[in-house]
């Protein structure tokens, strides 16, 4: 590993989590949504400081090439946001269709309430 | 003592229906004196509203389309409201007869969910190929699943009783399917007592029933995920039954 590599790995993850924590201080992003992007910025940023954890953390696990840690380590992280994701659009999308059953059963009792208050010419 | 029929909700899911939504309304009004007609309307674009309100239902607007399984909700959640015990959905384009609705709510005085079934012979209705298997499929095991025997299972004509409307304006499901297959898997579940009674269907207005087997093979896909997915899913007890029956 040269030293231009190191600094590029270093940089990038500071990036990432630079982002991240400038999100949810603009309050752009919530803390429960900004965890796993959180703990993957982390990582990348220790490996990236000490690259010796990697070979070690490959080692003790059994894989041969430390980089398919990494990789592993990745997809496993976009796999557990992207379920995340799903889950809060079904509960998001769940919320709107009471909101949606709310607002027609309201728009049904002010005309009842309406038609109640004001006497109709024809009565 | 309101009458039967006084005490009765039909709610009629509507989308885009405005050419015949308001004759449905009329017939239903008039065959069935005394009842309370709510159409809801599941986000149309067209004048399914205005049809409906010179009908002389009472109209339920759904900012957007929810699917039958939302606008059954409201209907649900509306009688529950205001006091219906009963709820009987009926079609909004007319392949629903309301003269076999007092039929179906004498029913109800034994069982907690009728369904009004497209049986052989009466009509035109005839299947073929994967939607066929689907039908059968779906029905042989909604069958054991209600313990009663159920031919015709997606028809959309069914008569709840009180302890069903109770049910499903808590427990409608509003995916796709659900309104039909899943609603039966939740009612049978909470003990809710299931049978079918023969009713002849009219042909609809404007449409004739899909052979294209693709959208039949697609529909036994879905229509079987649906039910393995209801069947997984824990069942949702019937809170304080025991204190109407």
């Amino acid at each position: 590993m040269t030293v231009t590599t190191y600094i590029f790995g270093v940089l990038s993850a500071l990036a990432t989590l630079a982002v991240v924590v400038e999100m949810l201080r603009r309050r752009r992003l919530r803390e429960r949504h900004a965890v796993w992007w959180l703990i993957a910025g982390t990582l990348a940023l220790i490996i990236g400081v000490f690259p010796g954890v990697l070979v070690w953390a490959a080692n003790l696990i059994g894989v041969e090439i430390p980089l398919n840690l990494v990789f592993f380590v990745s997809v496993a992280v976009l796999f557990l946001v992207c379920i995340q994701h799903s889950a809060e659009l079904t509960a998001l999308e769940t919320k709107t269709r009471i909101l949606a059953e709310d607002t027609a059963l309201h728009e049904l009792r002010i005309q009842a309430l309406e038609n109640a208050a004001t006497p109709r010419p024809h009565d | 003592m309101p009458s039967l029929l006084e005490r009765t909700l039909i709610v009629m899911p509507a989308f885009n229906e405005e050419a015949v939504v308001k004759q449905v309304v009329l017939e239903v009004l008039e065959k069935l004196p005394g009842v309370s007609c709510l159409v809801v309307d599941d986000g149309s674009s067209d004048n399914t509203i205005a049809q409906a309100l010179e009908g002389g239902a009472l109209v339920a607007r759904l900012p957007f389309n929810l699917g039958v399984g939302g606008a059954m909700r409201v209907g649900f959640r509306y009688a529950l409201e205001h006091g219906f015990d009963n709820v009987v959905q009926v079609d909004s384009d007319g392949q629903h007869d309301p003269s076999s609705v007092p039929e179906m709510l004498a029913r109800l005085e034994t069982a907690d969910l009728v369904l009004g079934a497209r049986f052989a012979g009466e009509g035109t209705y005839t299947v073929r190929g994967p939607r066929r298997w689907a039908m059968i499929v779906l029905s042989k095991f909604l069958s054991a699943t209600a313990r009663t025997r159920l031919t015709d299972t997606t028809s959309g004509f069914r008569a709840s009783g009180p302890r069903a409307v109770r049910l499903f304006a808590e427990h409608y499901p509003a995916e796709y399917l659900g309104d039909t297959i899943e609603s039966l898997v939740i009612a049978a579940r909470a003990k809710c007592v299931i049978v079918q009674i023969p009713v002849s269907m009219r042909v609809r207005a404007g449409g004739v029933p899909s052979h294209d087997p693709f959208k039949a093979a697609a529909y036994l896909g879905r229509a079987t995920m649906a039910l393995m997915f209801a069947l997984m899913r824990p069942p949702v007890p019937l809170h304080n039954s025991e204190d109407v029956r």
